[in-house]
C-alpha cells in the first residue's frame, strides 16, 4: 500500500484541494473575507494542473463566469462569504432551473449587512436553501473539519455533476480558518462521479429531455456541435422558452424531485451515543464542534445524552431525525445563529419532543460548558 | 438570401419571432447572421450569449450553442466561457439596459481586461420588454413611462465608453445602414480582444410612439436622414452633431488578449 499524504492544511485550503482532485479546472471569484484563501490557492494552484483562475469584477460576475464554465463542460466553483452570498442569489436560482452543475462555497461570517466580517456565524443556513427566488432545488453540505471539507468538496461535486443541481458547500470561519492535519486519499480511492451525456447526437439535440427512468438531464456541453439553447426562463425539451403550464408544471415538479427522490443518496449524518440517548444534541459546521465536545464531557458524566450531526444540511437527514424525535425527551439545537436549524428540528419533530435552542449573534462561539449547561438543564 | 440564411442558422421552428411589428431587431440580427455567413464561422465553433430584454431573446431563434442568461450578466458568463474556452469564437447580443445598466460593470471590466468577446448592443434607446421606461441611451428630454415628464437622465455613449475603459475595437452601426452595419460586426468578430459594436434600433411601439416619431418607416427614414459617417462627422464641428448618429468603425488598437496571457500563465505554472 502506497503511503498516504499527510498535510496541514486550513479548512479554505483543503476546500481548493478536494476541488482539485474533483476535477475543478475553473474558478472565478471576487475577494471576500473569511473565504479569500479560497480564491488565493485556486489562483495558485489551478494553472499548475492546466486549469484556469479568473477575479471577477463582483460576485455576480464570479457566479455568472461559474455557469458559463459549466456550460462548456468544465467543473467550475466559486467561494464567498455572506454579502457576496447574497449578490450570487439570482444566478444560484439560473443554475437550478437551467440544471447547470456548480459549486459555491459560503464561508459564513457573522450578519446581517456587513456584519462582524472576520467573526464566526452560521447565519446563511435558512439563505443557503431558500435565498433566491422561487421554488428550486438545491444542495447544501456543512463540514466539521478539516478533513472533511476536503471529502465534502469532492462529493459536492459529484453530487452537482451527476443532479445537475447547484450545490452550496456551507462552510464557516472556524472551520474555514482552522488548521488539522489531514490525510489526503489516493485518487483511486476517491469516486469521482462526472456528468453524463447523450450518445445519440438526435437525442442530445433534446437536452431537457429525460432519459426514461431518470431525473436529471443529460446535456452534451456546448462547443461540440449539438446545437441547443439554455435559458433561466421555462423551457421545452430543446430548452427553447414556453409558458405552457403544463412543461412549466412538469419541470419545475422535476427538478424538485431529483432532490426528493434521491435523499438517501445525498443525505449524510454523524450519531454519537445515541443508542439509549435521552436528550439528543444537534449541531452542524464549526458548532458542532463544541456540541460534540460537551456531548461527551456530559456522557462520562453520566449524562444519557447524544449527539446527531447533520452533514448535508439540506435536505436535513429527516427520517434518521424523526426517529429519534420519538424516543428522546428533549433536542438541543447548537448553532450561532437566532434559531433557524431550530425551525427544521421543531417542523419534524411535530412535538414529539421538546426542541430546545442554543445560539449565539455576537460573533463568539459557543463554549462547550454552554451546551454542558443546556444538557444538565435538559436532563433535569 | 434572407431565406437561405434563415435555413442555415435559424431554429425555424420558433418563428416567426416575437418582437413587434416595425422593430429593428430582426434586422440588426439579420446583419450578426449575415456577418457570422460572410466570415465563414463555423456554427460549432462559435457560442452565443445574451442577457435579459427584447434584444436577447434573438439567441433562441439561432440553430446555435446559446445560452439567454440573467439581467445584465451575459458579458460574465461569455468570460466564463471564453476563459474555459478559449478557441471557441464568443458572441455577446445584449441591449442598452443589458449592457449600460444592469450589466454596466461588466461591460467595462471586460473591455479592461481585453478578453475576446465581441458585444453587438441592439440599442433600441427604451426598456422595450417591460413597457417603455427610459434606458442610460434614451435621450435627455426623451419621454418614457417612467420619464412622464421627461428625462432628465444623459445618455451614455457606449462605444466611447467601452473605449475608455479599454475596448480594442468599437463601432456603431444603424438598423437602416444594413450593409455597413454587416461589415463592422464582421470587423468586431475578427479582432483579437473585447469589440463592441453599438447597432442602434429603432422601437416604433414604445420608443417612437410616446416620443411622436411616427411609425417605423418613419423612424427608419430618420436614420437614414440624421446618420453621420465616422469619416464625415470628423471634419465636422461637434455642435453640429448633436442629435446625430455618427456609425462607422469608431476605434481600432491592438493589446494583449487576455486568454492569450492566461494561457502564458499556465505555460509557466505547468511543472516541467
Amino acid at each position: 500500500m502506497t503511503e498516504r499524504r499527510r498535510m496541514l492544511l486550513q479548512g479554505n485550503e483543503a476546500v481548493v484541494e478536494g476541488a482539485l482532485a474533483a476535477g475543478m479546472r475553473f474558478f472565478a471569484g471576487y475577494p471576500i473575507t473569511p473565504s479569500t484563501e479560497i480564491a488565493e490557492r485556486c489562483a495558485l494552484r489551478l494553472p499548475q494542473v492546466g486549469g484556469r483562475f479568473i477575479q471577477m469584477e463582483d460576485e455576480l460576475a464570479g457566479i455568472a463566469a461559474v455557469i458559463g464554465a459549466s456550460v462548456v463542460g468544465v467543473k467550475a466553483m466559486t467561494a464567498t462569504s455572506g454579502p457576496g452570498f447574497s449578490l450570487m442569489q439570482e444566478n444560484i436560482g439560473y443554475a437550478a432551473l437551467a440544471e447547470i452543475p456548480c459549486v459555491i462555497v459560503d464561508v459564513q461570517r457573522a450578519g446581517p449587512s456587513t456584519g462582524l466580517p472576520t467573526s464566526p456565524s452560521q447565519g446563511d443556513y435558512m439563505q443557503a436553501r431558500w435565498g433566491t427566488h422561487g421554488d428550486h432545488p438545491v444542495i447544501v453540505i456543512s463540514p466539521s473539519s478539516v478533513q472533511e471539507a476536503y471529502i465534502e468538496t469532492i462529493r459536492s461535486f459529484n453530487l452537482s455533476e451527476r443532479l445537475r443541481v447547484p450545490v452550496i458547500l456551507l462552510m464557516d470561519e472556524i472551520i474555514g480558518h482552522l488548521y488539522e492535519g489531514i490525510e489526503l486519499p489516493d485518487a483511486d480511492e476517491v469516486e469521482i462521479l462526472d456528468r453524463l451525456t447523450k450518445d445519440d447526437p438526435r437525442q442530445a439535440e433534446l437536452p431537457y429531455d429525460i432519459v426514461p427512468g431518470e431525473l436529471a438531464p443529460r446535456m452534451t456541453p456546448f462547443g461540440q456541435g449539438v446545437f441547443y439553447n439554455i435559458t433561466g426562463l421555462i423551457h421545452d425539451d430543446r430548452g427553447f422558452p414556453t409558458s405552457s403550464p403544463e412543461i412549466a408544471d412538469r419541470q419545475c415538479r422535476r427538478i424538485m424531485k431529483k432532490i426528493d427522490l434521491n435523499s438517501g443518496q445525498i443525505g449524510r449524518y454523524e450519531e454519537l451515543y445515541m443508542e439509549d440517548a435521552g436528550v439528543c444534541v444537534v449541531s452542524f459546521g464549526g458548532a458542532a464542534r463544541s456540541a460534540q465536545a460537551a456531548v461527551e464531557a456530559a456522557h462520562r458524566d453520566g449524562y444519557r445524552v447524544g449527539f446527531f450531526r447533520p452533514v448535508t444540511v439540506w435536505p436535513f437527514p429527516e427520517e434518521a431525525f424523526y426517529e429519534i424525535c420519538g424516543r428522546v425527551s428533549d433536542v438541543i439545537v447548537a448553532e450561532l445563529n437566532y434559531g433557524q436549524m431550530k425551525l427544521e428540528a421543531e417542523r419534524i419533530a411535530a412535538g414529539r419532543c421538546r426542541v430546545r435552542h442554543i445560539g449565539k449573534v455576537d460573533g463568539t462561539i459557543l463554549g462547550p460548558e454552554e451546551i454542558y449547561k443546556e444538557i444538565q438543564e435538559a436532563a433535569g | 438570401m434572407a431565406g437561405r440564411l434563415i435555413d442555415k442558422y435559424m431554429r425555424g421552428m420558433y418563428l416567426p419571432h416575437k418582437w413587434c411589428a416595425g422593430c429593428g431587431n430582426g434586422i440588426i440580427l439579420r446583419d450578426v447572421i449575415q456577418a457570422v455567413d460572410n466570415l465563414g464561422l463555423e456554427k460549432r465553433d462559435t457560442i452565443i450569449v445574451s442577457g435579459i430584454g427584447c434584444s436577447s431573446r434573438a439567441v433562441g431563434y439561432l440553430d446555435f450553442d446559446t445560452i439567454h442568461t440573467t439581467h445584465g450578466r451575459a458579458i460574465a458568463f461569455a468570460t466564463g466561457i471564453k476563459m474555459a474556452r478559449p478557441d471557441m469564437k464568443v458572441i455577446v447580443l445584449t441591449g442598452d439596459g443589458d449592457a449600460a445598466a444592469i450589466g454596466g460593470n461588466h461591460l467595462i471590466h471586460a473591455a479592461r481586461r481585453n478578453i475576446d468577446i465581441t458585444v453587438v448592443v441592439f440599442n433600441n434607446n427604451i426598456y422595450g420588454m417591460t413597457g417603455g421606461q427610459f434606458s442610460p441611451t434614451t435621450p435627455a428630454g426623451a419621454y418614457a413611462s417612467t420619464a412622464p415628464y421627461g428625462s432628465i437622465d444623459p445618455d451614455f455613449d457606449i462605444p466611447a465608453l467601452a473605449k475608455a475603459a479599454g475596448a480594442t475595437y468599437t463601432a456603431r452601426g444603424t438598423a437602416y445602414h444594413v450593409l455597413q452595419t454587416t461589415k463592422l460586426i464582421e470587423a468586431a468578430i475578427l479582432h483579437e480582444g473585447f469589440s463592441v459594436v453599438e447597432c442602434v434600433s429603432i422601437c416604433p411601439t414604445y420608443y417612437g410612439r410616446r416620443n411622436r416619431k411616427g411609425g417605423a418607416v418613419e423612424m427608419m427614414k430618420w436614420q437614414r436622414d440624421n446618420a453621420v459617417p465616422v469619416e464625415q462627422a470628423r471634419k465636422i464641428p461637434p455642435a453640429e452633431l448633436e442629435g446625430k448618429i455618427v456609425y462607422g468603425g469608431l476605434w481600432r488598437c491592438e493589446r494583449p488578449e487576455y486568454t492569450r496571457q492566461y494561457e502564458a500563465i499556465i505555460n509557466s505554472a505547468l511543472p516541467e
